[in-house]
């Protein structure tokens, strides 16, 4: 197939499309706009010398460009999406509906707050349904993302560090070595220092380790812990590591990326955690948008809740009120994290989602998500070697110890891309060789996982045999494998004008 | 339940192949204490989607749209005209339901938009290099703040008293963690310029505002001049990006960094959030940057591609070394952004600056003409700010009354700063001459 050469760089459906600077000018335009009248400028002088050159495109090439371009990706509207930890769901279109309705997506965040009861209710009505399904008293809700809210606990437990005058000795978090790295990360910027945990033979936390590294306590802030693990697994001993942490004097920070597995089944609040954020996008649907914009509300303990970021919402005689200043109601707050109140946009697609499930579908879908990526372990045991014994929660994890030598994760990965799929998780957690994370999610059929699995089994009985065809994956996708060494030897990270000898050479 | 595909006929069969009783077996790691039995308390079941419809109907319901009536709020979030087609592009399912694009062959589209977008805020600010997006422009600024002390080894930041309160905020919240000194300089209409007297041996960066959170728009070349005569850098700050059509961008005044909202450019106002913070600076400042980066690059076949690259920096890889802990970022919010800049093009970029200048000149006019109105901001774009001889909480609650919205009080803003009675209002292309005659005499009638 891919020696046959076409005259237009098109090839069926798969249309060429060049960048907009290639086919657009700056005189072009898609908008009709009223002549201006020719005001005098009260910009006092502070003018744009050069031209932006932005180039334009009437409406219907912008809309042929973008619509060409997005038949370059794949989606979970193609089919499944089996990226561990990320929990590509589908993304319900109701959502997006209300999501579009005047009341919520055209009002100003600084508008009078008589003008804008119903949203601040809406949002009160999200912050009970986390707070109810964690069990936890408090929830922040202005984090944009997750890793933003792991930086909103953290910087809470930063705070109660502080009114304890501890703050200057407590400056270690554990963090076990399957961790994202968001979570590392994120302790750095609070300005803790990070002491990696091992983990043990089960995928879980090394217990041993974990005690050792408690021995001298008095300069530990806290622990990170993802539950269920990077590993697809539940933290057997979490209830004993909340309350060592605790006896310690510091603070169990939850990263709460894999809540999906859990919802209804257990709350976080009763397993000793003080922080978890909740990726909105991830456990409650609302669209990842090809990396975001993502919502990351964090449920506080009682021990942090006095120290939650401002803007928050109160409800009194008057009806529904936001503190925005860290003085009065918020005087304790340790500070804002963003302009504004947070992501509001996915808050109503994730109530949306909420009030669409129901208590009785927010449980049945982390049990069916469970039983998908189990039955996915099931059917590709025999072939694959998962990583850990026993079952795993939401998401099913490999090593690459059944592949014959030559072949790597990253060819299974280009080859399922041929077969149809987005490829599984790669190489994270860093713990297990060559990982590979699948994690199916609740809203694929029977039939879906079944069709996914004899193609993963093929591509795995072809990286058992060490098929060399795989190392030039993927061979049907719209483009060949990409050289992402060249990309960051010579960084080119816009488009420039082609110079006038590139010009004369064509 | 209407997104679960599984029957119940499925789910016996699967536990069968998995030789599992029920999916308690899965849960059988959970402490005992901890599991729950039945489901959780207090929270509805499952509902069609009519009557969600009509719960969210009725909450949106309680809320006043800008469209509604006549509308002057800006501080940071402006109410702008969206083309129709933006709101297609970005619902085609293989933009809104894919993930970032770490598999570069199945994600081109997502890609070149990016690839697209870097450049378009590159050429907008005038700047030689911009990432992919930052969550909005108060978390671009805080980590501008962050980058400029990686990258000249300082730990002072200082910030003008036009730069928005709430970036302020946001930046001295990631500052304070992390032990950076931030030196806040007095609120003030027309100061800007004041940054240059605040730079010393010690200061990483000053963090200056044009047009700033009054509207008051300023060259800070002489700010430029001075920070980097001392070592430091300039970050230039913008709120409003479609300003850049007409005001002169912070490439132009020798920032090194330019860090701003682009949430007037493609995105509706959805009361805060989510928007997309823009981030760019100069090559020599690249590999500082926080955020996602796609590069372009060559196929097996030698097509030319883009992949996310320099990842060297992020999290992912270098883990509690990492430059940013940022991980997701503003994803269909920049598509939104690329796709209206691209109808617009430099041309009728220029001409909505216009657009959004002139309605603010002839507001300006309107309410100077009112007893008691003192127009307090000397250059301005689309916004500015104005005294009145009563409380501003008062006049606003007032002209709300009279079926106007006419801007922010700034001591929502800046409380206890002395400004109660000041105003700080926007006009943009959707503002009509109606609107500004309604303003006015409404106005006058609360005076």
């Amino acid at each position: 197939m891919s020696d046959i050469t076409t005259v237009s760089g098109s090839r069926g459906l798969q249309q060429r499309e060049d960048l907009i600077f290639e086919t657009g000018c700056p005189n072009k335009t898609g908008v009709d706009l009223p002549k201006p009248k020719g005001t005098k400028s009260r910009l006092g002088g502070v003018t744009r010398k050069r031209s932006t050159d932005l180039p334009g495109l009437t409406e219907p090439e912008a809309v042929r460009h973008y619509v060409r371009l997005s038949q370059k990706n794949y989606a979970i509207d193609l089919g499944l999406f089996p990226l561990g930890s990320c929990t590509m769901k589908h993304n319900p279109r109701l959502n997006e509906k209300v999501a579009r309705m005047p009341g919520f997506s055209d009002i100003h965040p600084l508008q009078p707050q008589a003008t804008v009861q119903g949203a601040l209710e809406m949002i009160d009505q999200l912050a009970t349904w986390l707070k109810t399904l964690t069990g936890m008293p408090a929830v922040a809700m202005s984090p944009k993302a997750g890793a933003h809210g792991e930086f909103c606990g953290m910087m809470a437990i930063r705070r109660a560090l502080m009114a304890r005058g501890e703050i200057e000795t407590r400056t270690r978090v554990l963090v076990p070595a399957s961790a994202h790295g968001t979570n590392p990360a994120t302790a750095v910027q609070c300005g803790f220092k990070v002491d990696e945990i091992k983990a043990n033979k089960r995928g879980r936390v090394d217990m041993e380790d974990f005690r050792a590294k408690l021995e001298d306590s008095s300069d530990i802030a806290g622990i990170m812990l993802t539950n269920p693990n990077t590993c697809g697994l539940f933290e057997t001993d979490i209830r004993e590591i909340a309350d060592l942490i605790h006896d310690a004097g510091g603070y169990f920070y939850c990263d709460g990326a894999n809540f999906n597995a859990i919802v209804g089944r257990v709350r976080p609040g009763d397993l000793g955690v003080d922080a978890m954020h909740i990726n909105l996008h991830k456990t409650f649907s609302t669209p990842h948008g090809g990396g975001g914009p993502g919502s990351g509300p964090t449920v506080l303990s009682e021990a942090l809740a006095d120290y939650a970021p401002v803007p928050f919402v109160v409800k009194d005689e008057d009806g529904f009120r936001l503190i925005e200043e860290v003085d009065g109601k918020g005087e304790d707050a340790f500070g804002r994290l963003a302009a504004f109140h947070g992501q509001m946009g996915m808050f109503v697609r994730a109530l949306t989602y909420m009030l669409s499930h129901g208590a009785d579908g927010l449980k049945q879908a982390a049990e069916d998500a469970v039983l998908n990526a189990n039955y996915i372990q099931a059917r590709l045991k025999s072939v694959m070697t998962p990583a850990f014994e026993g079952h795993c929660m939401h998401e099913a994890l490999f090593s690459d110890a059944f592949t014959a030598e030559g072949i790597e994760t990253l060819d299974i990965a280009k080859a399922l891309i041929d077969e149809g799929y987005h490829p599984m998780t790669m190489y994270f957690p860093l713990v297990v060789h060559g990982a590979m994370l699948i994690e199916p999610t609740e809203t694929e059929s029977k039939a879906e996982l079944d069709r996914f699995c004899d193609a993963l089994e093929s591509v795995a009985r072809r990286a058992a045999q060490g098929d060399e065809s795989m190392k030039g994956a993927p061979y049907l996708a719209p483009m060949r494998r990409l050289d992402e060494t060249q990309a960051a030897r010579k960084p080119v990270l816009r488009w420039t004008p082609p110079s006038p000898e590139q010009i004369a050479a064509e | 339940m209407r997104y679960l595909p599984l029957t119940p006929e499925d789910r016996k069969s699967m536990l069968q192949t998995i030789g599992a009783k029920s999916v308690d077996d899965f849960y059988s790691d959970v402490p005992e204490a901890a599991r729950l039995g039945g489901k959780i308390e207090g929270l509805p079941d499952h509902q069609g989607e009519l009557a969600v419809e009509r719960h969210m109907a009725a909450l949106a319901g309680k809320n006043r749209t800008a469209s509604e009536g006549r509308f002057f709020v800006g501080c940071g979030a402006y109410k702008h005209h969206v083309p129709a087609s933006v709101d297609h592009i970005i619902q085609r399912s293989e933009f809104l339901t894919t993930y970032t694009p770490y598999q570069p062959e199945i994600a081109q589209g997502t890609l070149q938009t990016l690839f697209e977008f870097q450049s378009q805020v590159a050429a907008l600010t005038a700047m030689e290099v911009a990432n992919a997006s930052m969550y909005d422009g108060s978390t671009a600024c805080a980590e501008a703040a962050l980058m400029a002390c990686r990258a000249t080894r300082r730990k002072q930041v200082v910030l003008s008293g036009g730069l928005h309160p709430h970036y302020a905020a946001a930046t001295r919240t990631v500052c304070e963690a992390q032990g950076i000194k931030v030196i806040q300089l007095p609120p003030a209409v027309d100061d800007e310029l004041a940054l240059k007297d605040a730079v010393t041996g010690d200061t990483a960066c000053v963090i200056g505002q044009s047009p700033n959170v009054f509207g008051t728009v300023t060259d800070l070349s002489p700010v430029s001049e001075a920070a980097h005569a001392e070592g430091a850098l300039l970050v230039s700050v913008f709120t409003e990006a479609i300003s850049l059509g007409l005001v002169t961008p912070p490439g132009e005044m020798g920032a090194d960094i330019a860090v701003g909202e682009g949430q007037s450019i493609g995105n509706a106002l959805n009361f805060g959030g989510p928007y997309v913070g823009l981030f760019a600076c100069t090559q020599k400042l690249m590999r500082q940057m926080p955020g996602r980066l796609c590069g372009e690059t060559v196929d097996a076949e030698g097509n030319r591609g883009f992949v996310l690259t320099l990842s060297t920096r992020e999290q992912h890889i270098r883990r509690d070394k990492a430059t940013s802990n940022i991980c997701t970022n503003a994803g269909l919010c920049t598509l939104a952004f690329t796709a209206h800049m691209t109808l617009l093009g430099d041309k009728g970029l220029a001409q909505l600056a216009t657009l959004n200048h002139e309605a603010a000149c002839d507001l300006a006019d309107a309410l100077a003409e009112i007893d008691g109105v003192e127009i307090l901001t000397p250059r301005f774009f689309n916004e500015f700010a104005f005294r009145t001889p009563m409380d501003a909480e008062a006049v606003l609650a007032q002209l709300d009354e009279l079926g106007v919205i006419g801007g922010v009080r700034a001591s929502r803003l800046l409380p206890g700063k002395k400004m109660d009675d000041v105003i700080i209002c926007a006009a943009t292309e959707c503002t009509t001459p109606e609107d500004i005659a309604a303003y006015a005499e409404a106005l006058t009638e609360v005076l």
